[in-house]
């Protein structure tokens, strides 16, 4: 070939086009190459699941375990059935673990926060957590500090 | 009065045909120049067309989208800073660049950069009778003179949104980061939490691969379509312009509302 030049420089605009999608998804999309896909399922069921969508972060402590998968209502109960998938490495939810919705920061996205009890027994996959503390809504807050103050 | 009826209703009736003509000759084309064995130079052609189409545009990509991302990142931490969330101006940057202003403005640029080229080119070698003798030849211009250009339009096109992605954030990360001191941390933290692969990354290259299609499409037909004349040429280069920025910004909109909207 007559024009090495010409070659190498669409090479190398091939080249740098692939890395720049491959950039895009492990440093701009947070891609694992290896990540665990090993989850398993928790159930919920809240009061109020106000603000809360799925994709949301699932956290122990602060470090995320997990995602919501799935919100609708549950027909018996007729309360909101979250369904979260949970890394299969943490394995050490204790059967009492609590589930609350969080707000990071004042104006944030809604998470839930899972805390441990003091149980010896772990949950498994298909199990439900059974305490569970509600998304905060702003307007009940407020309803219950008028009711306080015209007392 | 009916005389009036009769004569707006031929009119429209007219330009319509017109312009489903138009569209079926465009149409025709395509299939034409790509639906044949390649020959031996094929590949040879190709490579010509991506140095021409792609590395060519490079500069003009890498330019404006450090820019756009650089004024993505200061007016977002301006608005931002008033509700103590600066540190959300790497997700702001990043979806917006992914999502949108990346597919989108490539493509305005790369009909300017391009597509008004091409479609010149092709009018000129109509004008000077290349085609014709090319025929003469025994040799389809459709498969000699589109089909290379058009392939090359579509490999490029895709990968130089990526590009203008990726070098837009970082645009958006010297003024936010160097500049106004927001924590790099929480740049690429709440970046990566919020950008997703599948939903915001692969929809753009699906919008760029339709936007490459259409772009490269019009310019080519034009330019084959163009009145072989000095005028001809002029005014097919600049319906390019017109049309494909226009086509780019409508589908654009489509695209986002059926990916995006529900």
């Amino acid at each position: 070939m007559n024009k090495p030049w010409l070659e190498i420089s669409v090479g190398t605009f091939i080249v740098a086009g692939i890395a720049a999608l491959l950039m895009l998804a492990v440093q701009v999309g947070g891609y694992h190459l290896n990540r665990s896909t090993d989850t398993y399922r928790l159930t919920a069921l809240f009061d109020n699941t106000a603000g809360l969508a799925v994709r949301a972060q699932v956290t122990l402590s602060g470090v995320t375990i997990g995602k919501v998968v799935a919100i609708r209502i549950d027909k018996n109960q007729l309360m909101a059935r979250v369904d979260m998938d949970i890394k299969a490495e943490i394995d050490y939810l204790s059967l009492d673990s609590t589930a609350s919705i969080l707000t990071s920061g004042l104006l944030g996205e809604k998470y839930i926060g899972i805390t441990v009890g003091a149980e010896e027994a772990s949950l498994k996959h298909g199990d439900q957590i059974a305490d569970t503390q509600s998304a905060l809504v702003l307007e009940d807050l407020i309803g219950r500090m008028l009711v306080n103050m015209t007392q | 009065m009916i005389n009036l009826v009769s004569q707006s209703l031929q009119w429209l009736g007219m330009i319509t045909l017109q312009r489903l003509t138009l569209l079926g000759r465009a149409g025709l084309m395509l299939p034409k120049a790509l639906l044949v064995w390649p020959s031996s130079q094929a590949f040879e052609r190709l490579l010509q067309q991506l140095y021409i189409v792609g590395v060519q545009s490079m500069l003009i990509m890498l330019v404006s989208s450090l820019f756009i991302g650089a004024v993505l990142g200061l007016q977002g931490y301006t608005v931002l800073v008033d509700f103590g969330s600066e540190e959300a101006v790497g997700q702001l940057v990043a979806l917006t660049l992914v999502r949108e202003l990346s597919p989108v403005v490539a493509a305005l640029l790369f009909v300017g950069r391009a597509g008004s080229a091409l479609t010149a080119e092709i009018g000129l070698m109509k004008v000077t009778e290349q085609l014709a003798s090319l025929e003469m030849f025994g040799v389809d211009p459709l498969h000699r003179i589109i089909a290379p250009r058009f392939l090359a339009g579509l490999i490029a096109l895709p990968l130089l949104t990526t590009i203008f992605s990726i070098m837009g954030i970082y645009g958006g990360h010297i003024i936010a980061i160097e500049w106004l001191g927001v924590y790099s941390g929480s740049y690429w933290g709440n970046m990566q939490q919020s950008v997703s692969f599948d939903a915001d990354i692969m929809q753009g290259v699906v919008k760029s691969l339709v936007f490459a299609v259409v772009v490269t499409w019009i310019a080519l037909y034009q330019g084959y379509a163009a009145h072989p004349t000095a005028k001809g040429i002029s005014v097919a280069t600049t319906r390019t312009v017109v049309l494909a920025s226009l086509v780019v910004l409508g589908l654009d909109f489509l695209m986002t509302a059926l990916m995006f909207g529900r």
